[in-house]
């Protein structure tokens, strides 16, 4: 008898075979990502068929997608970071005057840019792990401290002219096996910008640590319930303080390929991000009050995020806000059958 | 020694008490602008272009400006306290209040110099779309027990959207002088009217409060929504309430804020105002995670960051660098009311105490 299944006495079935919640968020998830982008290959075709326009999300999200790997973590240990946005912002400014101004070359870069996330994590991590300060704060402080410091760094949109620099900006890799036939029936393949690459072996190695490691499982038994992790001698602070670090330096790798993407310093970079990344681990079936979530999720979250952005666009409606308002009601069904599937499991 | 016995208890109370944290940091403040010059607190009437003696003055404009954030702040108290959680879609909330009022008022055109219908009507109706979007975000929390945070991150996302819906994507000009009365000068009053709403505001919630059950129930809420429902409140109703209540302070907060220029930009207007707000609530020293709450410590909370920001404007910090100094004053703030530092601040007295009782026995 497989697994899973119950029978009482007589031997008759007691109930269908049983899914963990999350496996079901992370399954609905990746079934509506699928059903969304089908759909729009069926009835919008276009530019959805090209394998381009899929790797064009990757292209424009890689960022993204490790700051809300990152995020996915904190919220897994039941905090929450709101600073990754602005901090990514900071990043790219100051990677794009040490650049201009002090002939930096890319591998300064890209130390600064873990540096500071780095520099970023202590901080917070120390504040909200050992000083016991809300997340919700430290983090809005965070926040400001970027918003304030980039401004501080370059008020002017600084675009970067290093040779060296561009040359990988400009780097293309080419996906084998996929492509399509331009206008004049030349074949074109498919390629990705060498962030995607970077971003997805990130997800790939958090994903094995949290599955697979003691650090991993310790996120996880943190956030479910603090005191009993405490009680089974997970030293609740460390696992904390870790948690934060992590995200910091995922939003300094975030801000480096969000750098190599845009090429350019900006005030305006990577606003909202911190909702975006937010939104991403929701959909993907993290909970915001910890103990639940999978990076895989997460990865679609953002893909599903993005894809309906990109269905919206071409049907047409080209104001901005309409936009928002179908991110909004996405977010909101997935809200909704999380918290049904919630209320089921309690209901038990 | 009872006298030396009740100063240690006394400064042991005075550190652990709740609104220590916040009238520190305005003493603090106070202080510092004290120090540096004077001149900070002088207030003189001086004409406006109507002809009008009004006040002026540094003072003055931290209570003006601040009358938003003090008000959401009261209404993000209760919703703090029952619910556990924040609302960060008070900033796009008042952009559709916002917009509600002089899409009202302006009678659908794009500029209108006289009110086109009455204004006690255009707050009804902008009140009630308040609330409807509160019972949204209520709903959400309430019934469907998802986050605050997230529940709110819906209409955070899609609210300024909704206001350039609104608004037909049109930037609306009101130049009617009485619909500008709620931000600037009543005639013959010198001080700005957006203080007496603040007041106004702040004597129907410490009514509410002293008079209903509101605030034992949403306590009680707070603390424990479980046992709360085993001693016959709703917990459900009771957190729903209280973000329909946010939902009328947005209101206010948002005909104010459109009052002071007679126009509304609805992707930019109150940007931000959530975190304020939230970071009222906190150095208020109300608990984010719910439970027990004290509306002064949140109203003394939003005028210090008011105080904050126009302090560093005197010391012309540009505007665009100003979160930075505010997140170093926040950090340090909350350092100090973080439960490790004060636990240290009040047996930091201790041994002090016990010498000198060696010394008078």
């Amino acid at each position: 008898m497989p697994k899973g299944i119950k029978t009482d006495k007589n031997g008759r079935l007691k109930s269908r075979p049983q899914m963990n919640d999350t496996n079901l968020l992370l399954t609905i998830t990746i079934a509506a990502f699928f059903l969304m982008y089908i759909g729009a290959i069926v009835f919008l075709g276009g530019s959805f068929t090209k394998p381009q326009n899929f790797m064009n999300i990757l292209n424009n999200n890689a960022s993204l997608i490790v700051l809300a790997s990152g995020m996915s973590i904190v919220m897994i240990t039941g905090g929450i970071d709101i600073s990754v946005g602005q901090l990514t912002c900071l990043v790219c400014m100051c990677s794009a005057v040490f650049l201009e101004k002090y002939n930096g070359n890319i591998f300064e870069v890209v130390l600064i840019s873990l540096g500071i996330g780095l520099a970023y994590g202590l901080v917070q991590g120390f504040l909200v792990a050992y000083l016991e300060i809300q997340p919700f704060i430290v983090s809005l402080a965070g926040l400001f401290f970027a918003k304030g410091m980039t401004t501080i760094v370059s008020k002017e949109p600084v675009r970067v002219t290093n040779e060296g620099f561009l040359a990988v900006k400009n780097a293309r890799v080419n996906v084998p096996g996929l492509g399509s036939y331009n206008k004049l029936g030349n074949y074109v393949p498919a390629y990705v910008e060498p962030g995607v690459i970077i971003a997805l072996v990130t997800v790939i190695i958090l994903y094995c640590v949290l599955r697979w490691t003691k650090l991993g499982r310790n996120f996880y038994a943190v956030g479910g319930n603090s005191q009993s992790a405490n009680m089974l001698g997970i030293n609740v602070k460390r696992t904390k303080f870790i948690a934060h670090v992590l995200c910091s330096l995922m939003a300094g790798l975030g801000g480096l390929l969000y750098f190599l993407h845009v090429g350019s310093g900006d005030v305006a970079n990577a606003a909202g991000d911190e909702m975006n990344a937010i939104a991403s681990s929701i959909i993907g079936g993290t909970l915001l009050t910890g103990g639940v979530g999978n990076l895989i999720g997460t990865l679609f979250g953002v893909l599903g995020l993005n894809t309906i952005k990109r269905i919206v666009a071409a049907l047409g409606f080209d104001q901005a806000w309409w936009t928002n308002i179908t991110v909004a009601a996405m977010i909101c069904i997935f809200l909704l059958i999380q918290s049904i599937v919630l209320a089921r499991k309690n209901k038990k | 020694m009872m006298k030396t016995k009740s100063e240690g208890g006394f400064f042991k109370k005075m550190v652990r008490h709740q609104l220590f944290i916040p009238l520190l940091a305005l003493l603090l403040l106070v202080l510092f602008n004290l120090i540096m010059d004077p001149s900070f607190f002088a207030v003189t009437i001086k004409e406006n272009s109507l002809g009008n003696g009004v006040l002026t003055g540094n003072i003055i404009s931290v209570l003006d400006n601040a009358s938003e954030l003090v008000i959401l702040s009261i209404g993000m108290t209760l919703v703090t306290a029952a619910s556990g959680g924040q609302d960060i879609s008070v900033g796009a909330a008042m952009a559709i209040a916002g917009s509600v009022m002089l899409r009202m008022a302006c009678g659908g055109q794009t500029t209108a110099d006289i009110l086109q219908s009455p204004l006690i009507l255009c707050f009804l109706v902008c009140v009630l779309v308040s609330m409807c979007f509160g019972a949204f975000n209520g709903a959400l929390v309430a019934y469907f027990k998802i986050q605050p945070m997230v529940a709110t991150l819906i209409l955070f996302t899609a609210g300024r959207s909704i206001a350039a819906w609104i608004n037909k994507n049109e930037l609306p000009i009101m130049n009617d002088l009485r619909f500008k009365y709620a931000g600037t000068f009543l005639p013959g009053v010198p001080i700005p009217t957006s203080i007496f709403i603040t007041i106004l505001v702040i004597v129907i919630f410490v009514l509410l409060l002293k008079f209903t059950t509101l605030g034992l129930f949403t306590q009680a809420v707070g603390i424990n929504s479980g046992s709360s429902r085993l001693n016959g409140i709703n917990p459900q109703f009771i957190k729903f309430l209280s973000y329909v209540i946010l939902g009328v302070c947005v209101a206010f907060a948002g005909y104010i804020r459109v009052a002071r220029s007679g126009s509304i930009n609805y992707s930019r207007i109150a940007e931000n105002i959530e975190m304020d707000a939230i970071l009222a609530v906190a150095l208020g020293g109300n608990a984010l995670a719910g439970g027990k709450f004290n509306l002064t410590g949140s109203v003394i909370g939003a005028y210090v960051i008011q105080f904050l920001t126009t302090t560093l404007y005197k010391y012309h910090v540009p505007s665009t660098a100003l979160p930075a100094y505010k997140a170093v004053v926040v950090i340090l703030l909350v350092v100090l009311s973080s439960p490790y530092i004060r636990e240290k601040m009040s047996k930091l007295k201790n041994p002090l105490v016990k010498k000198e009782k060696k010394e008078v026995s």
